[in-house]
């Protein structure tokens, strides 16, 4: 472009966005430079520097990325929590406790640790909006150079308006989206960067309209005019000056920028365990329901029959309407403790805990680069331990990312097969210093068919930087042949050839894409004149349109020859044009160009008209390196029972290569990877690009089938939304998903999957911001699932459980209790000890917990099939779950017949006996919560220890307060020995039986003379005399409508 | 990066924002021990030694302490007599509640009871029910604590419903737990001689001094059309009403024993004591049984084997289960930590077999 400068009005592709290529009309016209636009719907009218016209028209450029207000933070806030199930849950049993006739408790046992809870998350929240409320004002208030009134003024960022002209500095960020209007280049180019939209690091170079070419500094300061432009999208592109200035005018400010457009909150991520949970959650809501009903019926009943007898409870022969609905309700209050109210805010702050470990792991930061691992989702840890499925990209990620020329093949000449080095085969070098025709062209073609930009450094070094690590490699390998690429003014290129200056004058480029898998640039030798069209691409891309004639059966070997070491090819052609078919082509490129519809397509379809009949010159081969400890890493996690896919966009044969090196598959004959059913166990296959989209379309079962049996895969020449797909397939079959990549291409997949990893490497930070975490090296994933998933997991379902148990362990009691008073729904727990219970008492140690570690961290590495126990769910299924609630059933029953038969008779008085009860549960969590603890640090022992003591003295305090219900109960009880001696006696009770179910066992299997002798004494006869008469009661009630009469 | 050779995004380094973005990342996380999840731990192993001291250690330690209790336990010397049939004419027999609900009926009766072993003083006297639900939510809720207290409070008799008010003015003590106040009473006697019943002292001290106000005094208590219990004497104020204080704090159990007065002088074995009952109290409209009880106490309180009897059978079963484990140890050792129990190397090894 910009050959044209004459014409008033033209078509110039000004990139400010990529996606947004629209067509723009320049005029200009007396002095004034104005816009038009001629095909949009929706747009907005840009006036530049006209400070009077448009200010108010669009918002300022205040950047705001708060989610609440100081005035919509306590409804909307309320809003999200109440939102979700078990909050409204919460609120309607709270809200039933305020009707004084059904509530057990004081109300305030439901509502404290509900506003506690209500009030962690919502600090929590307030605590993140703050933060994004600072670094807003942060960005809001830098300070920027902007002409206003035609004068240069400095003012904060938030200021800027649409239409003001605004000034940058080199290495100045851009504040908002511009539309470039002149740079320091005398050329008007102008270097972007847009590592903080899309994560890549290159350089973009942006050209300003020709209408603003070399219009004068000082004159742009009273340029005025018209763009038009459409409104606000959310398509991310920015760019960063380069320069020492460059202007440009604001067109998109504020929250409408295409970076605050595209802002979105991803998806929550719903974890195994947070799925199993739910699950269990409202299995366990399930169970409150029937037992509510069981003893709403039976209450009623017993109040019917029995309680009419009981004179002092003085029931009224006619109850209101509601009166059956009563006790039902009292009972859904007293089970409502059956779901932990807390689980919710202890999860969260367990899984923050686990993300910071990871953050902080030492042994996961990248020496060479001091980059360390980054858990930007922390709610997923978990996840990590139960991974099934390893999707991994090759490049960049298996591999260092760090391209090296390693092999050529000019002209059937094999260069460096020998050394390994094609930079060292003096056979090459030797070829080069006689000037050899063919190796010329092919080092030409290295060194100019790219869009590297040569820059020299301070010290007269030249710099390359490139979109690509192939194109750098190729260009520096080409310099170390003396085919130096000194400088690129906008479309004229410089190379210094053993000392001689060449110039070539760059027509067009014709840019890479993922389907044409090949780039070619046209260019004009300046010192003749010819014009030549230069290429180079996969083998696939170019060895097709050879010149009909030339032999390229040497060509097509050496591909497969550099394939199989696993080197990356690419194959450079060349072709002269004729004057006139350049021109011709020209017209019709120019024109594709500047299409509107199917842009793309439409240059693809242009861009073959004149890639053909290529003269082939030959092949590189460039190695790209395994990285360190991948091949250790993957065979570690192969062990632990983890299959890996490998989806790459490379050739078959160099991932099959890159395949083997790193362990992929077991070294076998080629032949049978390929079609492999060697074993049942170990089966791999390899598939590319064309054959899974085939397979996906039409037989999507039996690859299914396939899947499910493989450990190993190989996808070659996969596009990333077939990346994506292929992951989305394998969550289908209900598996456990991790994808790990580097580039931006990986990020489809990355989202798609269950964790998405991101290696935060040469490619840029796209992958690693869109993934759930991010980590400087491969190898570093066996850290993070072994270690940090296996532990998150585990600790997880410890705490998970753990709450349910000690939930239901109380309620369980209650209800044991309910059965010795007439069934009544009487709460045996003061609302104090109710709350506490809850709040304190039973969230610290358990929290705590999360420090423990089963198994050191060197014998999970060693013995990587640990994680075998993990990935299958056996520590947390509705198996462990039945046995935790087995435990907490039996220690109920425990804590409750040795409470009523210790304190009996004499000393039952309610307060003492509930005390004796309460303490027991603590008594008996204390030891539970140590013996599920493998290893005590000083913090867990300090926690549960300390917590046991707090409760006494809380309690002792508590017990000082004479309007209170325990008033000197505690007192009175740590003075009877008997009371510490059926402390013990709880306890004893953990010791001789661990695991859940054989207690439950043993307790049956006791000896039934002894459990009528010592056991069944008064008390329990009512309980067991209470519940047949109320089972039977309950039977004949519901009986006695037709459907007993039908027998 | 997996087109070839193509323009896909990739920047070497020495660019800006490489290493802008390495900034971002290399903010050193701080070291520490707590942060490396690297605390020093103690990891305490469940070798077969640890196990089988702590169980016979458990069990070493349970013995001793359960024959203490037990021996306390049967230290107790205890009478207990059911006397609600027996207290009933056998012209009654069939028609019980028509019997307690009548005035006309004489409700005195005699009784003897033998001191089987010594008892020495103070001996409690307790009355025992059964089949009393003292716990039943209706009950429990209908009193008020704020009255109880103070004076001040005399109005505060919401949560006593049926039994709060007799027309408008409230009832002191309100609530079903005073109106159905205990009402039988005792008398002993020796050789004709009668034993005198102390009071002092069956009532929690710190409920007769913050629970029950002495300022409070019955006002309309059991005066309604219906009488549930014992009347109390409107001079006394509630704080020295020890009877009443002792039913208010009422049983967690439907089966419970109340303290009725203390004997403060010893009782020989084989002397017979000689008790007349006022039987006033209607246990027989829902079959509750009534009982007098008569005890000593221990260290452990009052007679009640189940702690003894629970500590010796843990103890028993920790001594047998050290005992079988020594014995699964000595023939079938196994040495700690083979790998080849490992599930994955047992499955490998069926394989190979």
């Amino acid at each position: 472009m910009g050959e044209d400068r004459n014409f008033n009005i033209r078509h110039s592709p000004v990139r400010y966005t990529q996606e947004q290529e629209k067509q723009r009309c320049w005029k200009e016209a007396k002095g004034s430079v104005q816009l038009f636009f001629a095909w949009s719907d929706l747009r907005r009218y840009v006036y530049i520097n006209d400070d009077d016209l448009v200010q108010e028209l669009y918002c300022d450029n205040r950047i705001s990325n708060r989610k609440y207000s100081l005035f919509n933070f306590v409804p909307k806030n309320l809003w999200e929590q109440f939102s979700r199930f078990m909050n409204q849950y919460f609120l309607l049993i709270a809200c039933l406790q305020l009707w004084s006739l059904i509530t057990p408790v004081n109300p305030a046992s439901t509502w404290g640790p509900l506003i506690f809870i209500f009030a962690v998350s919502a600090t929590k929240e307030a605590w993140d909006d703050y933060n994004r409320y600072l670094s807003d004002k942060k960005a809001n208030e830098k300070e920027v150079w902007v002409v206003k009134h035609g004068i240069k003024k400095h003012i904060q960022a938030q200021h800027i308006h649409v239409g003001n002209i605004v000034w940058l500095r080199e290495n100045d960020e851009v504040p908002c989206d511009l539309v470039l209007l002149g740079t320091s280049d005398s050329q008007g180019l102008c270097f972007a960067e847009t590592s903080a939209l899309d994560g890549e690091t290159d350089l973009k170079t942006r050209v300003i309209p020709s209408a603003c070419m070399g219009i004068d500094s000082e004159l742009l300061h009273k340029i005025k005019g018209v763009i038009e432009c459409p409104n606000p999208d959310k398509d991310i592109r920015r760019f960063d000056a380069n320069l020492q200035w460059a202007c440009g005018v604001a067109v998109y400010t504020g929250n409408e920028t295409k970076l605050g457009m595209s802002r979105g909150i991803p998806e929550p991520k719903l974890t195994a365990v947070d799925a199993m949970i739910d699950k269990l959650t409202g299995a366990i809501f399930v169970f409150q329901i029937v037992v509510v009903t069981v003893l709403g019926i039976a209450g009623n009943i017993w109040k019917d029959t029995e309680a009419r007898k009981q004179w002092y409870v003085a029931y009224p022969e006619e109850g209101p309407w509601y009166e059956l609905l009563v006790i039902p309700l009292r009972f859904e209050l007293l089970c409502s403790i059956m779901i932990p109210i807390s689980i919710k805010v202890s999860l969260d702050f367990v899984k923050s805990l686990y993300a910071k470990f990871i953050d902080w792991d030492h042994e996961m930061i990248d020496q060479e680069t001091g980059v360390s691992s980054h858990a930007t989702n922390t709610a997923i840890s978990e996840d990590l331990g139960q991974v099934e499925y390893i999707l991994t990209d090759k490049t960049g990620t298996l591999t260092d990312n760090k391209m090296i020329f390693k092999r050529c093949c000019i002209g059937g000449i094999f260069c460096g097969n020998e050394c390994g080095d094609a930079l060292k085969d003096v056979v090459l070098h030797g070829a080069v210093s006689n000037g050899s025709p063919d190796v010329l062209r092919f080092i030409t073609v290295m060194a100019i068919c790219n869009t590297v930009i040569p820059t020299r450094s301070k010290s007269g070094e030249i710099l390359y930087k490139a979109q690509s690590q192939d194109e750098e490699a190729l260009v520096k390998a080409a310099a170390c042949l003396h085919m130096v690429l000194v400088k690129k003014n906008a479309n004229v290129l410089e190379i210094n050839f053993n000392g001689s200056a060449i110039h070539f004058e760059v027509l067009d480029t014709l840019e890479f894409t993922s389907d044409r898998k090949r780039m070619s640039v046209v260019v004009k030798d300046c010192q003749n004149g010819k014009i030549i069209l230069l290429s180079k691409g996969a083998d696939e891309a170019i060895l097709p349109y050879a010149l009909s004639g030339q032999e390229i059966r040497t060509f097509t070997e050496a591909v497969e020859q550099y394939a199989q070491l696993g080197l990356r090819t690419l194959c450079l052609a060349w072709r002269e044009l004729e004057e006139d078919e350049y021109r011709e082509w020209s017209l019709v490129f120019k024109e594709a160009c500047s299409a509107l519809v199917d842009r793309e397509w439409r240059i693809a379809e242009v861009c073959q008209r004149i890639e053909h009949d290529l003269e082939i010159l030959g092949v590189t081969a460039i190695e790209d390196r395994l990285q360190d400890g991948v091949p250790e890493a993957i065979e570690t996690l192969r062990k632990a029972g983890i299959n890996f896919w490998m989806l790459t966009g490379d050739k078959q044969s160099t991932a099959i290569q890159i395949a083997l090196s790193c362990n992929f598959v077991s070294p076998e004959p080629k032949g049978q990877i390929l079609i492999t059913i060697a074993e049942p166990k170990d089966v791999a296959f390899v598939i590319d690009g064309w054959a899974l989209e085939i397979v996906l379309k039409h037989y999507r079962r039996a690859f299914t089938e396939l899947a499910m049996l493989s450990k190993t895969a190989i996808c070659c020449r996969v596009t990333p939304s077939q990346k994506a797909q292929v992951v989305e397939l394998l969550k289908l079959c209900e598996y456990r998903t991790l994808a790990i990549g580097d580039g931006g291409n990986d990020v489809r997949m990355i989202q798609q999957a269950d964790i998405g990893v991101g290696i935060s490497g040469r490619e840029g930070l796209q992958a690693a911001r869109a993934a759930d975490y991010s980590i400087g090296k491969f190898r570093f994933l066996t850290r993070l699932i072994l270690v940090h998933g296996r532990y998150s997991y585990i600790r997880t379902v410890f705490l998970s459980q753990y709450s349910f148990y000690k939930s239901l362990i109380i309620c369980f009691i209650q209800i044991f209790f309910s059965l010795v008073s007439g069934v009544s729904g009487t709460s045996l727990f003061n609302s104090v000890s109710l709350m506490a219970y809850n709040v304190f008492y039973t969230s610290v140690p358990v929290l705590v917990s999360v420090l423990d570690k089963d198994l050191s961290e060197r014998t999970v590495i060693q013995h990587p099939q640990i994680l075998f126990y993990c990935q299958a769910g056996r520590l947390f299924n509705p198996m462990t779950f039945a046995g935790w609630f087995g435990r907490s059933l039996f220690h109920a029953i425990v804590v409750f017949v040795i409470s009523i038969h210790a304190h009996g008779y004499e000393k039952s008085e309610m307060e003492e006996v509930a005390m004796v009860a309460l303490s027991g549960c603590i008594w008996l969590q204390a030891f539970v919560v140590t013996l599920e603890t493998n290893s005590f640090t000083i913090l867990q022992l300090l926690a549960i220890w300390g917590n046991l003591l707090s409760f006494y003295i809380i309690n002792l305090i508590v017990s000082t307060i004479p309007s209170a219900g325990m008033y000197t109960i505690m007192f009175r009880l740590c003075r009877q020995p008997s009371y510490w001696i059926t402390m013990f006696l709880f306890d004893s009770f953990l010791l001789e039986l661990k695991s859940p179910s054989p207690e439950l066992i043993v307790f049956l299997l006791y000896p039934k003379g002894i459990l009528e002798k010592f056991f069944i004494t008064e008390q329990t006869k009512h309980v067991i005399a209470n519940w047949m008469t109320c089972l039977i009661l309950a039977i004949l009630w519901c009986n006695r409508g037709h459907i007993g009469y039908q027998h | 990066m997996n087109q070839k050779g193509g323009t896909s995004s990739a920047g070497n380094g020495g660019s800006k924002s490489s290493s802008s973005a390495a900034n971002r990342n290399s903010k050193k996380p701080k070291y520490s021990r707590f942060t490396q999840q690297e605390l020093p731990a103690c990891k305490p192993i469940l070798t077969p030694g640890w196990v089988i001291s702590a169980f016979i250690a458990v069990g070493v330690v349970f013995i001793p302490v359960g024959l203490a209790s037990l021996s306390a336990s049967e230290r107790v010397v205890e009478i207990a007599y059911r006397y609600d049939r027996t207290c009933v004419p056998p012209d009654y027999r069939k028609n019980l509640v028509a019997y307690i609900q009548s005035t006309e009926t004489n409700k005195t009766c005699l009784l003897n009871l033998t001191v089987p072993k010594q008892m020495k003083h103070p001996v409690y006297i307790y009355y025992h029910l059964d089949n009393f639900y003292q716990n039943h939510r209706r009950y429990v809720k209908s009193r008020s604590d704020k009255q109880l207290r103070s004076r001040e409070y005399e109005r505060d008799t919401s949560s006593c419903a049926p039994e709060a008010t007799l027309g408008n003015a409230p009832i002191v003590p309100c609530g079903l737990v005073a109106w159905s106040l205990f009402n039988d009473t005792y008398q002993f006697s020796v050789n004709d001689k009668s034993l005198k019943v102390s009071k002092k002292d069956i009532a929690w001290k710190s409920d007769q001094k913050r629970k029950f106000g002495s300022d409070v005094y019955p006002k309309n208590f059991q005066i309604g059309g219906l009488i549930g219990g014992a009347k109390l004497n409107s001079s006394i104020p509630l704080s020295e009403q020890v009877d009443l204080i002792v039913w208010m704090r009422t049983a967690a159990l439907p089966t419970f024993r109340k303290l009725f007065g203390k004997i403060e002088v010893d009782l020989e074995a084989n002397q017979t004591i000689s008790v007349v009952i006022q039987n006033n109290y209607n246990t027989y409209s829902f079959g509750g049984k009534k009982k007098l009880v008569l005890s000593t106490t221990s260290w452990t309180g009052g007679k009640n084997d189940f702690l003894g009897i629970a500590y010796l059978t843990v103890g028993g079963l920790c001594l047998f289960l050290a005992i079988s484990f020594i014995l699964v140890y000595v023939f079938k050792p196994r040495p700690l930590g083979d790998p080849s129990y490992l599930s994955w190397n047992r499955n490998s090894a069926v394989q190979m077999n």
